[in-house]
């Protein structure tokens, strides 16, 4: 399946309180890791509702990673648990539908560990060049999402 | 001449339970003879194809279409009756969603073709296959094409309004022909295009009279495992229940007769993926934090993407297995 002139299109969620500032930290630090990956921002992992997963790989995405603060580390308490819970779940779900277990995966970095997460994204980049394209998408078929205006603005 | 407002009524890819659901209305039905010309009923009357082409576009107010798109026929007939109908109601689990047949989609389509003519249960020595043209001294045959993806109505044609369930209550069959029959004579407005009708918009949770706590699951098992208490919520006691997803519509008829919902009424209104929000709620209140611990736990589930996804796998996100969907790149 190897093929030179993939890249893989890899979506990235990541928790406000700790990978999304590892990540930021990698920057400042000048580490680089692969452009492959396109990082989203949730406010914790247990936002991530699986939806985002599946919206994601059938919209053209060859890999999901997902990363929030370690065990204890929460700055909801506990709802990195929730996401590994949801994680377990899902990945089960897509591996009983076909996909390669490797194309789904969970780490926890803090705030402080931009090369460990570094390192992490450019291992899961690899795994994924070496995979191959996923093509979960139908040719000519468009993941269509109904989009309501908000009514109401909240203000913070 | 008769001047009645003309009603049809198709089956696609079903099973024909949603016929029976229609008269299933009782004396009900007679108020839709009152004031519908029935012109185009496969089940219940003699019609031909060539009857609904020869009509006018928009000369049928109501069509009422069960069933999904399987095969180039139900393809056909779908685009046919969107013309010719002014109204078009996606009728059924398989119209909005794909349904039991849309578990095909799990399946790459030349394994369900081998499975249908090949396998022992099937008598086919010669394993003789369907061919959809075929030269005969006659002329040439034709017979409809099977396509590699169960396809939901609104993923062919333009719908107007969907009526979940499987099938549909009889008593929301009955209020929906209510509604039509005021509209006609001008009591009542339409909803607006697009909306589900005949159904509730939270979850079957909402009309559930078990009683509810907050749930914390140490072990799934299937229900005939069970000792089920029936006041309590069934998916407290680790029977997995469907409900926190489901659209209300049906009244909690399994949970009220002691048995989970599967949700044959579909995704609740704002839910995007039907077996992605299923997978949230159960994930959620499983009572432990360790991840090996989780994995036993979920053990328990034996099957997962069949409880998250039997009515609803041909309109979800992914749509099917990645075996069946990645077919259509070849």
């Amino acid at each position: 399946m190897t093929n030179d002139n993939f890249e893989p299109v890899i979506i990235g969620f990541t928790c406000n309180w700790c990978s999304y500032r590892a990540a930021d930290m990698a920057g400042t630090a000048r580490m680089k890791y692969a452009p492959n990956i396109r990082l989203i921002r949730l406010m914790c992992s247990g936002r991530l509702d699986p939806t985002f997963i599946f919206k994601a790989l059938a919209g053209g995405a060859d890999g999901i990673l997902i990363s929030g603060c370690h065990p204890g580390d929460c700055h909801y308490i506990e709802q990195n648990y929730k996401a590994l819970r949801r994680f377990q779940l899902t990945k089960r779900v897509l591996i009983q539908m076909g996909m390669e277990p490797e194309r789904l995966k969970l780490f926890w970095a803090s705030a402080a560990e931009g090369a460990f997460l570094t390192s992490e994204i450019n291992k899961f980049v690899k795994v994924i060049r070496e995979l191959g394209p996923l093509n979960w998408n139908e040719n000519n078929f468009r993941v269509q999402i109904p989009i309501h205006s908000i009514e109401e603005e909240v203000l913070a | 001449m008769t001047t009645k407002p003309k009603f049809a009524m198709y089956w696609a890819a079903s099973c024909g339970g949603c016929e029976i659901a229609v008269l299933n209305i009782h004396e009900k039905i007679l108020a839709v003879d009152e004031n519908f010309e029935v012109v185009f009923w496969p089940v219940a009357m003699d019609a031909k194809y060539k009857d609904v082409d020869a009509m006018e576009d928009g000369e049928i107010l109501l069509t009422l279409f069960n069933g999904s798109i399987r095969n180039s026929e139900n393809e056909h007939i779908a685009k046919l009756l969107r013309r010719k109908s002014k109204i078009l109601v996606a009728f059924g689990s398989c119209a909005t969603e794909g349904c039991i047949p849309g578990l095909a989609n799990f399946t790459p389509i030349n394994e369900v073709i081998a499975t249908a003519f090949s396998t022992p249960t099937t008598e086919n020595p010669e394993n003789i296959l369907p061919i959809p043209d075929y030269e005969v001294p006659e002329g040439e045959l034709h017979i409809p094409t099977i396509y590699p993806l169960i396809r939901t109505l609104e993923q062919v044609v333009d719908v107007d309004y969907f009526m979940p369930g499987c099938p549909p209550e009889s008593h929301q069959i009955a209020a929906v022909i209510d509604l039509v029959i005021e509209v006609l004579k001008g009591n009542a407005e339409l909803p607006p295009k697009g909306s589900v009708i005949g159904a509730g918009l939270s979850t079957v949770c909402d009309d559930c009279e078990r009683t509810r706590n907050i749930k914390k699951i140490k072990e799934f098992g299937r229900i005939q495992m069970q000792h089920s208490d029936p006041d309590l919520c069934l998916l407290e006691q680790g029977i997995p229940c469907n409900g926190p997803a489901t659209r209300q519509g049906c009244g909690a008829l399994c949970p009220s007769a002691g048995a989970q919902c599967i949700g044959c009424y579909g995704p609740a209104e704002g839910v995007i993926d039907y077996g992605a929000r299923l997978i949230s709620a159960f994930a959620s209140v499983i009572d432990s934090d360790d991840e090996e611990e989780i994995d036993h736990i979920l053990d328990g589930l034996v099957d997962p993407a069949g409880q998250f996804y039997r009515f609803n796998l041909a309109g979800s996100l992914l749509r099917g297995s990645k075996a069946a969907v990645s077919v259509e790149h070849k």
